[in-house]
């Protein structure tokens, strides 16, 4: 790790969900850091608790044991320092909102002045490109314009960490390329911190600067990966580039491996069918 | 639909459409007064009245002081017992709505006070309060709280579970939760509430007038009807009608506006 205090500490954090038939373990011990103004991509197999983490990352859950610290002290609830963008864009929007209002929500418990309000609203909703949308109600917009809202509305509350729940699971390929680079262009002009959590390898590979690879649970880090490609990235060039396909194969293998449970080695020489992740990016739509 | 079609109309049309529209909304009621006009012009039956006779009775009987001796407390009191089942019934509603231990033990019991037929409480109510306007909006109050309480109760039971974490992720204040969450979530199922509400209401204040009352609609129409006074009872039943129907409209305008949103988003949804 480079030097400097760590912006997010998550040492052994394990969740045990008690159920009817029992207790449920979602995630077996998950420990790393994570430092100021990095982009962190977290992907891992569909089910293997990437939700659980985000909740306990944003105070939503509290972890069974282990610890999650935000700036040295210990995350107990929602904190001020941390805004979530949720997958369902439709269900945590409010409809009878419009856009501005939606984005305003948020800021009214902080002590600030209107007209400081209004400005930190107008400049989230410039940078998401949607200003002249504002009067209009989210139902009103494109699945992609109301994530856009929805990202305004993070950004607005000016979070030291910016969590990102599979934000474009629900949007059509296009789109998500667009909010993709959205997402790169936020991180880099205001360097917002990011937590990203996605199932989409090409995804994480695209966006992160380090992806951590998550195993099936009962879930841990199965790789701490670096993505050492330049930090101006384009859909065409970077997802061109030989590195880049070499860091996508990377992560699958450590998905694939991660499906299987931890089972040591042996199994890392088989070859990579690039059909399935293929599919994985193009599916549905 | 009916002001998305005209909206949509190309000019020449428009005429033609607004016509039609008038001609269906007032065509039955002109077809039924006429039928009824000439029907009662051969019926022999003296407590059915023709039309013409019914507006002069109403004319006569309304219009002077009996509507600020006998309809104007009647509104009163029928407008007073609906304000307060809206406050009291949404109110415990949340509050009921929002805390699942306190939902699972008033369930049966707001079920067993449903079921009682609140006309039933006027001789209780007239024993605890007196004859009193009291008495008579806490009767309007007993019938017209149920399906506000029940259905806000449902509403914010039902508020969607991925608005409220965002909520609370973003620490939004309490008063913040209630005003701009709960109470939005919850409102197209408290207007379903407030729409039944209106007709339960308009027939508790008019019972609760003619048990026992010496003013008001209720009053007027029984007394009416003891002394033969055929066609001023039936005018008083228009009169009736015609208050329902102000109150259905009233309600449509404030339902549009409040739900303007879910309406709109409705619309969306289907196309």
């Amino acid at each position: 790790m480079p030097d400097g205090r760590p912006l997010l500490r998550v040492e052994h954090l394990r969740k045990v969900y008690a159920s009817g038939r029992g207790e449920v373990e979602a995630i077996g011990d998950i420990s790393f850091t994570m430092d100021p103004g990095e982009l962190l991509c977290v992907v891992g197999p569909s089910g293997c608790g990437k939700t659980t983490l985000l909740k306990c990352l944003a105070g939503l859950l509290r972890p069974t044991s282990g610890l999650v610290e935000m700036e040295g002290s210990p995350v107990t609830g929602p904190s001020p320092a941390m805004a979530v963008v949720f997958q369902e864009y439709g269900r945590s929007l409010y409809p009878w909102l419009t856009v501005r209002g939606n984005v305003e929500l948020p800021l009214r418990h902080k002590k600030l002045s209107r007209a400081e309000r209004g400005r930190l609203v107008d400049d989230a909703l410039d940078a998401v490109g949607l200003l002249q949308s504002a009067r209009s109600h989210p139902w009103q917009l494109s699945g992609g314009m109301q994530q856009r809202v929805a990202i305004a509305r993070a950004v607005a509350y000016q979070p030291d960490v910016l969590i990102m729940d599979e934000p474009f699971a629900a949007v059509d390929a296009q789109t998500r390329a667009d909010l993709e680079d959205l997402v790169r262009e936020l991180h880099l002009t205001r360097g917002i911190s990011t937590v990203f959590v996605t199932h989409d390898i090409d995804e994480s590979v695209y966006l992160g600067q380090r992806v951590l690879v998550l195993s099936n649970s009962p879930t841990r880090v199965q790789e701490d990966l670096a993505i050492d490609l330049p930090p101006e990235r384009d859909q065409l060039t970077t997802r061109a580039l030989p590195r880049f396909t070499e860091l996508r194969t990377r992560v699958y293998e450590q998905i694939q491996r991660a499906k299987r449970g931890p089972v040591p080695s042996s199994v890392d020489a088989r070859p990579v069918r690039p059909g399935p992740q293929a599919r994985d990016r193009t599916d549905g739509h | 639909m009916t002001a998305v079609g005209t909206g949509r109309a190309r000019p020449r049309d428009l005429g033609v459409q607004v016509a039609e529209n008038v001609l269906f909304a007032v065509g039955l009621p002109v077809l039924a007064v006429g039928l009824w006009a000439v029907w009662s012009t051969r019926s022999t039956n003296r407590f059915l009245v023709g039309p013409r006779t019914l507006l002069d009775a109403f004319r006569q009987t309304w219009i002077g002081p009996a509507f600020a001796d006998d309809v104007l407390p009647s509104v009163y009191r029928l407008l007073i017992g609906l304000f307060t089942s809206i406050l009291l019934g949404v109110a415990a509603g949340v509050v009921i709505g929002r805390f699942r231990p306190l939902r699972e033990i008033l369930e049966p019991l707001l079920e067993f006070f449903r079921a009682i037929p609140p006309p039933v409480l006027i001789p209780v109510a007239m024993l605890l309060l007196g004859i009193t306007d009291t008495m008579k909006v806490v009767v309007i109050v007993s019938g017209a709280i149920w399906p506000i309480l029940l259905n806000t109760i449902e509403g914010v039971r039902a508020t969607d579970s991925v608005m409220l974490e965002t909520a609370y992720s973003f620490r939004i204040s309490r008063w913040d939760r209630l005003w701009r969450l709960i109470l939005p979530a919850a409102s197209p199922r408290i207007m379903t509430g407030v729409r039944q509400a209106l007709s339960v209401a308009l027939i508790l204040m008019v019972i609760s007038e003619m048990f026992a009352s010496s003013a008001g609609l209720g009053y007027r129409i029984a007394y009416f009807q003891r002394n033969y006074l055929i066609a001023e009872m039936w005018s008083g039943i228009l009169l009736l009608g015609l208050i329902g129907v102000v109150l259905a409209v009233v309600f449509g305008v404030v339902e549009r506006r409040v739900l303007r949103w879910y309406h709109g988003m409705k619309e969306v949804t289907r196309a």
